[in-house]
């Protein structure tokens, strides 16, 4: 019997992630590609890139999140569909059955996950505000000139504290110019940053919630250290950062998908040669009534296969669910 | 003289009845639309709340088609509601727009002024009359909303998606054209009965979700991103603390009589909020705990982007789940239309409570195992 494959695919803001996972759930592949607002042009990329990379082979199950989850999931005829909040817990549960906390933050939003005796139990996500993302860390690097993958490292040289108001971004910014101009060093002050964003964070998601240990900390984020240091200063815990944190919610979708697929005993996948098809969108602007209502129709090889967008279901329901 | 009112989901069924019965040509305002946020947020104070700023696009686009009176509740609080009426007239009398405003508020010991008011629109009818439709308007309102209800029953279990919600729109683009209580009472009964045979997978388990918050959230769909629809299609039965129906017995009736019994408002809600904060605030906090007890899987709260009272229950949400071991989540609704982030949000929410619930069938079933 030839092996199998459970694919997962993540369409985010910023980045899509695609990771395959085989029969004992073990990563065997993984790609970042930026997603650059083409959603539909980065899944065809990234799975042409993956037959490339690994041949004809037997995708049992696939699933899609982030917030393109949908238009990927109906590209692609993933067998699940699901939020970042579930494959995020879903994840980190597959990689330690003991999390009962999880710290996301991503480019352009974070969460906090509460877990209790393995299932989710409260969640909180950030989409108003940027002081607790990463974009927020990449502002200030290009600010400093000092590359995002050095930010980190450089934080943990620091000796002295210096904080930096946290609230808000453009608050952060001008207190930060300001410590610059009194003198102090680069490294107190990039540290004074993940502390600032450290703070910022739990106080906008972790509010009234418990943070008990296993803490999983994962998302882009994860990946500096000095981020991971302000977290465990200031929750006073051990902060675990899984191995493949910055895909988490890939090979969370992907494991839904295996279970899935193995319930309904087939998968719904299109197949990795949907790279070849021409995927298109046509808008469609709805004058049936005062919402006007901005309808999106996919069409693949000049056939609609989805249309959304609108509020009295009059075009969604028009093709089958 | 043409007639009109806001919008807060079903209400205008009640309004129609009641002014239609004494004999009032009624203009119900378009739905609301993103054109009406529009001119809403255009013209209203930039820190008012969202329901003060629809009523606003309400009243323009039915002053367009004609309207030249506005029926429009009043009083003192419960929250800067009281007060919407006064700076409502203000704005518009600013933009130019020749109207009439009729404030009522509920008799507070003046039945005569009450009265006199209701005379403005009716052009004089019996104080007799005048009872009488509203009594039976109240009754329109119960059917209508006993109406919602049935839907929200179904829409979990139907078997083909979207059969209920369209068989609504269908209703509510009827109800328009249909007159008085008689014709609208009739018209709810016959879609009652299409809905209640609307066919359904029988054993479904379904999950259990109430929404709590504020009132004109909680009953507008526009801006609760219809939610009691997409928690349907999410699998869940969903049920409103406040209806129309609801406020319109406890709070305008039985409180001007004073028989609005308070106490398990009271006694559900101590110790974590003793009194009123204003609004529906005490009750979002007593009415999670009577969802607890009632056996559902989790709650939704709902308040619209600075909204005192329900900050005020905000904040003691997060204890009352706790305690009473009952997911809460809170969702602040503003002038986004985007729908993206709330539907990733209420999807984890049911997630969240499914798993939670098969998890205690697991465990159940073990304890009856013996195992």
């Amino acid at each position: 019997m030839e092996k199998e494959f459970y694919l997962g695919i993540d369409v985010g803001s910023v980045s899509t992630n695609l990771v395959l996972l085989n029969s004992q759930r073990e990563l065997v592949y993984r790609d970042y590609l930026r997603t650059m607002g083409q959603p539909i042009r980065v899944v065809q990329e990234g799975l042409k890139a993956l037959k490339g990379r690994m041949g004809e082979i037997n995708i049992a199950g696939a699933g899609t999140t982030g917030s393109g989850r949908k238009l990927a999931g109906i590209m692609i005829g993933a067998d699940v569909v699901k939020n970042e909040i579930t494959t995020h817990a879903v994840a980190a549960l597959d990689t330690n059955p003991a999390v009962s906390t999880i710290l996301e933050i991503g480019g352009q939003d974070s969460k906090i996950i509460i877990l209790r005796d393995g299932i989710v139990s409260d969640f909180a996500m950030n989409t108003v505000c940027a002081a607790g993302t990463g974009s927020f860390l990449d502002r200030q690097a290009e600010r400093l000139q000092i590359p995002i993958e050095e930010f980190g490292d450089l934080a943990l040289k620091s000796k002295n504290e210096v904080r930096v108001a946290g609230r808000c971004a453009v608050f952060a910014e001008s207190d930060m110019i300001h410590k610059q101009q009194l003198g102090h060093r680069i490294e107190d002050i990039v540290y004074g940053l993940c502390q600032a964003l450290v703070r910022n964070y739990l106080n906008n998601l972790g509010k009234g919630k418990a943070i008990k240990p296993t803490v999983l900390f994962q998302g882009g984020v994860a990946a500096n250290r000095g981020i991971r240091e302000a977290f465990r200063r200031e929750l006073g815990m051990e902060i675990e950062v899984p191995p493949h944190y910055d895909v988490m919610g890939s090979i969370g979708v992907a494991l839904i998908a295996k279970e899935t697929a193995k319930r309904m005993g087939r998968t719904g996948f299109r197949g990795l040669d949907i790279s070849k098809c021409q995927f298109g969108v046509r808008p469609i602007e709805c004058k049936g009534c005062a919402n006007m209502c901005e309808i999106i129709e996919i069409v693949k090889d000049g056939t609609g296969i989805a249309c959304w967008g609108d509020r009295c279901g009059k075009w969604s329901n028009r093709i089958g669910k | 003289m043409l007639v009109t009112f806001p919008h807060m989901g079903n209400a205008y069924i009640a309004m129609k009845s009641v002014l239609e019965d004494l004999g009032v040509e009624v203009l119900v305002p378009p739905p609301c639309t993103k054109r009406t946020l529009e001119l809403g947020t255009k013209y209203s104070p930039e820190l008012a709340c969202l329901p003060l700023k629809l009523n606003i696009g309400n009243y323009i686009e039915a002053i367009e088609r004609g309207a030249e009176v506005i029926v429009m509740a009043g009083g003192c609080g419960p929250c800067r509601f009281g007060y919407y009426a006064e700076v409502q007239r203000e704005i518009l009398q600013d933009l130019g727009y020749s109207f009439k405003m009729v404030v009522l508020e509920r008799p507070q010991g003046n039945v005569r002024d009450f009265v006199k008011k209701i005379a403005i629109i009716t052009g004089g009818k019996t104080v007799f009359r005048v009872l009488a439709s509203i009594k039976r308007a109240t009754r329109v309102a119960v059917l209508m909303d006993e109406l919602e209800r049935l839907c929200w029953q179904i829409r979990p279990r139907e078997k083909s998606g979207g059969t209920v919600s369209r068989l609504m729109r269908e209703f509510h683009s009827q109800a328009l054209n249909t007159r008085g209580s008689v014709g609208l009472a009739a018209l709810i009964g016959e879609y009652k009965d299409r809905i209640s045979r609307v066919e359904t997978k029988g054993n479904k388990e379904v999950l259990g979700i109430g929404i709590v918050g504020e009132i004109y959230t909680v009953i507008e769909p526009f801006v609760n991103v219809s939610i009691a629809e997409k928690l349907g299609d999410l699998g869940a039965e969903v049920d409103k603390s406040i209806t129309v129906s609801y406020w319109v017995i406890n709070h305008l009736i039985k409180e001007a009589l004073h028989l609005h019994n308070k106490n398990e408002l009271q006694e559900a809600s101590y110790p974590y909020l003793r009194s009123f904060v204003g609004g529906h605030g005490q009750e979002s906090v007593a009415n999670t705990v009577l969802y607890k007890r009632r056996g559902y899987d989790g709650v939704i709260h709902l308040l619209p982007f600075t909204c005192m009272p329900e900050i005020v229950a905000r904040s003691v949400l997060p204890e009352v789940s706790h305690r009473y071991g009952i997911p809460v989540m809170t969702l602040v609704l503003d002038e986004m239309t985007g729908e993206a982030g709330y539907m990733t949000r209420l999807e984890a929410f049911v997630d969240l409570i499914r798993r939670k619930k098969e998890m205690k069938g697991l465990y159940g079933e073990r304890i009856l195992s013996g195992d």
